[in-house]
């Protein structure tokens, strides 16, 4: 691991404990809801118990005359400010507040405000709502047909079609499939799941009506876009941009989550604007889970074409993405489907074509990148899943039929047939590393055993390729603005500094990982960099926290806008010293003479100068800013491997080991490093064994609470075993890639895979997840393991 | 709404207030005494981040009224540390690297507490049973496991030293 700084700089590869624990362990973190002003008030929020119904009438009369309520804000109350409707980030639209009628269960149907929470809460108890149900549209097949009632005509629409998609060569991919000697093919589906950070949404609204300002402290990963979203949306009711400052405080989790504007936040807004005072609103967990963006939801047809060998020729994939009654995506603009055509993965593929289609249906709207650079656990779910099963189809072990079919080391810069160029890779070597560890051909051995005395084992790899660091402006963008992120670094005389993002960490650690990035360009200890973020009035203009963007692009800003500053030392201690720039030699920490290491400032010391002594002609003092536009994305990759026991009666999996090897390029911390694969992992065990919502035939999502929407614990969630092979970006300035994500998006296969593998001699060819124990021991009465009972 | 007059020590330190029989342990810890270090992650008993300590056991306090905790001594996470320093959770938690975003830290860290208290060796799968009424979306819970038996070793070298 490169690392070339002492402990007391604590650069690139020191795993420093984190500089934001302290407050979090003591009790003293700042979250939405401990914040707490002057004379505020609660908002509560009245939701629909059908996915699909007319509203009659709103009777607020008992609500109001509640001692403590003030006020029952409805969508016609918004229509007269136009504020009831407003845009998603992907060119659609969505209500605030609904006027006529509700479109997914729990949506919201007016707002309560009044003086206490549970006061608030009595309110939406008492509010009497009068509903004409519909035949809701539940299934996304269904949707598309002809006779489907057509959920927005407000759009234009004469069918439940949102947008059709494509990339690749279709007419070349056709052809390569009518030759191929073996075509697999697989329907899959990515269910509907949920980010559920422990901490839900919310905010406070303080608008001042003197001067007309709002602060909003708020729940989002991305201020800055909020700010400027705020003031595209109500800027005819008086909100200015220059007069909006958003602040978001710590973030218990996000997850993508915590990206979308919610109309709650809206109500919010639009009670303080309205009253005067600020409002306080904080969903609950059902409201949480039931309403607020899902993730995935997607219907994948998946083909590959190979020959007889198991040589990969061609892919194939048909999606039908289930958007609820809104595409409100969060994802680059000119991606509807994110960034799904990474789905070729990490093999050498000659051709390939992906297509998609949008669809409505009565459900939340949505999705949310959870965890995720925008598609990309999809894609890498389809493509492990169909390679495992080619390899069945061949009769190859799937270890040997990837390496096989890998992008070789030496072809990097890759060219993959749907468009991208993967900056780096060394897929044999990570693939072989997770092996080693695993004891992989025991493994093996130990399978073909068990099978004999009819035990049921399973080994699962799945060698995952990620995409992520949104983004290159000429591609990326969220609402027109470019998706370049920054940062700011001031140095105080005595050699401290403070710095500041336009990113928000929600628990990654930005706080040490970014001190740590500058200490490592600038030699000041990580120590003495302060690092802040989530408040528009300070920090420089950025997109935000999500898909692993912070290190490639927040984390390219920090190390460019540093290296400014160390341009500007060397000037300054050439003048200090006497001596040319050219004679100058740095180590981290200090500028020294060449061949007279004696003759030597430090960076301290500069600092100092260049507020005290500096020289003629020189601006005085010591800060610098930098946009970083990255000029490509950074493909993370890793191998991953599960191996389970299923008890042959009771259907029950047990993870027995389950090895990741990750590659993120450079590390920064390998202790936080670490951590952020940890947590991955149990979220990519969530939905590959427990996690999904399910909605009944009229809209009623079932398991809307965390009593049914099972979130792993510490006893589902195994011991997970890491490691990582380093291969840098060539692209980024300290050569990091970012992981945060890849661990959600490589699990879910290998497990899927390791169970598939466990019960493929019975004929099994494929399950979608979430892998239960009651569908696996379907499957083994299916096949006569398990007796009828 | 009628209210009712409670006494209750918290940290250490004594408090009389009128509440509405209605009103949850964690807010009245929240709002009433604005010890926000106890959070809320969810509305059916599942997640565990409002854990504190009732009388030295750990309890769900949004599952407990406040007027339950009449005549009762509740600890928070803000009466962890004592004298300026760190109780062994808190330090193992930092030097574990068991915590990312905080928000189940406060509650994990109080049930990990009476978990330790009833048993101060556990084995992994031991802590991992005895958390398993205590969500964490970030960590995975590898590190949290490592964070108490950190703990757990401190606490009895701490004991094994005669006073
Ligand atoms: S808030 Fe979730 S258990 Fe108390
Ligand atoms: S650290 Fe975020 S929920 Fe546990």
């Amino acid at each position: 691991m490169f690392c070339n700084t002492s402990k007391e700089i604590s650069g690139l590869g020191h795993g420093m404990k984190r500089k934001e624990d302290a407050r979090f362990l003591q009790g003293k973190g700042n979250y939405i809801d401990d914040i707490k002003l002057p004379g505020m008030l609660y908002m509560d929020i009245v939701r629909s118990p059908y996915a699909y119904a007319k509203i009659v009438n709103i009777d607020a009369s008992k609500a109001l005359a509640i001692p403590g309520v003030l006020a029952v804000i409805t969508g016609r109350d918004l229509e007269k400010y136009k504020l009831h409707w407003m845009p998603t980030l992907m060119s659609d639209t969505q209500m605030v507040l609904p006027t006529d009628t509700v479109m997914y269960y729990a949506q919201e149907v007016c707002v309560v405000i009044a003086t206490e929470r549970y006061i608030a809460a009595d309110g939406v108890a008492a509010v009497e709502v009068e509903y004409e149900p519909m035949k809701a549209v539940v299934d996304p097949f269904k949707a598309l047909e002809k006779s489907a009632p057509v959920l927005r005509p407000d759009k234009g629409k004469t069918d439940n079609h949102i947008w059709h998609w494509e990339a690749g060569d279709r007419a070349a991919t056709d052809k390569a499939f009518e030759k191929a000697d073996v075509v697999v093919k697989e329907q899959m589906y990515i269910p509907r799941i949920h980010v559920a950070s422990i901490e839900t949404c919310g905010c406070v609204a303080d608008f001042q009506p003197v001067g007309g300002q709002l602060t909003l402290y708020m729940t989002t990963q991305a201020p800055h876009a909020i700010r400027t979203v705020l003031a595209l949306v109500a800027g005819h009711v008086g909100l200015s941009e220059e007069r909006i400052r958003v602040i978001s405080p710590d973030i218990g989790g996000g997850f993508g989550g915590k990206v979308p504007v919610y109309p709650g936040y809206v109500c919010a807004v639009a009670a303080s604007v309205l009253i005067g005072k600020p409002v306080k609103w904080i969903e609950d967990r059902m409201e949480n889970l039931q309403a607020d963006s899902f993730a995935r939801d997607y219907h994948i047809t998946c083909e590959l074409a190979a020959t007889k060998e198991g040589r990969i020729q061609a892919l194939r994939f048909k999606t039908i993405a289930d958007h609820g009654y809104a595409d409100a995506q969060a994802a680059p603009s000119k991606f509807p489907a994110g960034l799904f055509s990474i789905c070729t993965g990490s093999y050498d593929f000659n051709t390939a074509f992906t297509e998609m289609d949008a669809v409505y249906t009565n459900k939340a709207p949505g999705g949310v990148a959870y965890r995720c650079s925008f598609r990309v656990t999809e894609a890498v779910h389809a493509i492990e899943r169909m390679v495992d099963r080619l390899a069945l189809e061949v009769g190859k072990d799937p270890a040997k039929l990837r390496m096989e079919n890998f992008i070789k080391k030496d072809q990097f810069p890759y060219k993959s047939a749907l468009g991208w160029e993967y900056d780096s890779g060394d897929y044999h070597t990570a693939l072989k590393k997770a092996m080693d560890t695993i004891g992989y051909n025991k493994l093996r051995k130990e399978q073909a055993e068990k099978r004999k005395r009819g035990e049921l084992m399973g080994i699962g790899i799945s060698s995952f390729t990620e995409i992520v660091g949104a983004g290159p402006s000429r591609q990326f963008d969220i609402l027109g603005i470019k998706m370049f992120d920054s940062a700011e670094i001031r140095v105080h005389p005595t050699g401290k500094a403070i710095a500041r993002f336009g990113t928000k960490s929600q628990g990654q650690g930005h706080e040490t990982t970014y001190a740590q990035i500058i200490a490592q360009e600038l030699g000041i200890p990580a120590a003495h960099i302060e690092v802040e973020e989530g408040d528009t009035d300070t920090a420089p203009y950025g997109l935000g926290t999500y898909a692993s963007r912070s290190t490639p692009v927040g984390g390219a800003a920090a190390a460019m806008a540093a290296r400014k500053l160390r341009d500007k030392a060397r000037k300054i201690a050439a003048y200090l010293l006497e001596v040319s720039e050219e004679d100058l030699e740095w180590e981290p920490g200090k500028f020294f003479v060449k061949g007279a290491p004696e003759k030597a400032k430090t960076i301290q010391e500069i600092v100092f100068a260049a507020y005290t002594n500096h020289p003629p002609g020189m601006e005085a003092g010591f800060e610098a800013t930098h946009y970083y536009d990255p000029p490509n994305l950074t493909f993370p990759f890793g191998s991953y491997i599960c191996v389970v026991d299923i008890d042959k009666e009771t259907g029950e999996i047990k993870i027995r080991r389950f090895v990741a090897i990750d590659d993120c390029g450079n590390i920064i911390n390998p202790m936080i490093v670490q951590g952020q694969v940890h947590g991955g992992l149990t979220q990519g065990l969530a939905p590959a064994m427990y996690e999904e919502f399910i909605y009944d035939d009229d809209g009623n999502l079932l398991n809307g609470s965390f009593m049914d929407y099972l979130v792993p614990t510490a006893v589902e969630s195994p011991h997970w075993e890491t490691g990582h092979t380093i291969t840098p970006s060539p692209h980024h300035p300290i050569g990091a890639k970012g992981v945060g994500e890849s661990p959600t998006v490589g699990a879910p296969p290998a497990i899927a895979n390791a169970i598939v593998d466990a019960l493929s001699h019975l004929g099994v060819t494929h399950m979608d997840i979430p892998i239960t124990p009651q569908k696996v021991w379907k499957v083994l009465k299916e096949k006569g393991v398990v007796k009828a009972v | 709404m009628s209210t009712k007059k409670i006494t209750v020590t918290v940290n250490g330190t004594s408090h009389s207030v009128e509440v509405e029989p209605r009103l949850l342990l964690v807010h009245f810890i929240r709002e009433n005494l604005n010890l926000t270090g106890t959070h809320i992650g969810c509305d059916t008993s599942n997640c565990g981040a409002c854990t504190v300590l009732l009388n030295g056991r750990s309890v769900k306090s949004c599952t407990v009224f406040a007027v339950q905790a009449n005549g009762k001594n509740i600890k928070t996470i803000e009466g962890m540390a004592e004298g300026g320093a760190l109780h062994p959770l808190q330090e193992g938690f930092k030097e574990e690297h068991g915590l990312q975003c905080g928000f189940c830290t406060p509650g994990m860290i109080m049930r990990c507490a009476d978990l330790l208290e009833r048993n101060p060796n556990p084995t992994e799968e031991e802590i991992r049973w005895g958390i398993s009424g205590n969500l964490c979306r970030c960590t995975g819970y590898n590190n949290i496991v490592k964070a108490v038996q950190y703990a757990a070793k401190k606490m009895q070298e701490a004991e094994a030293v005669p006073a």
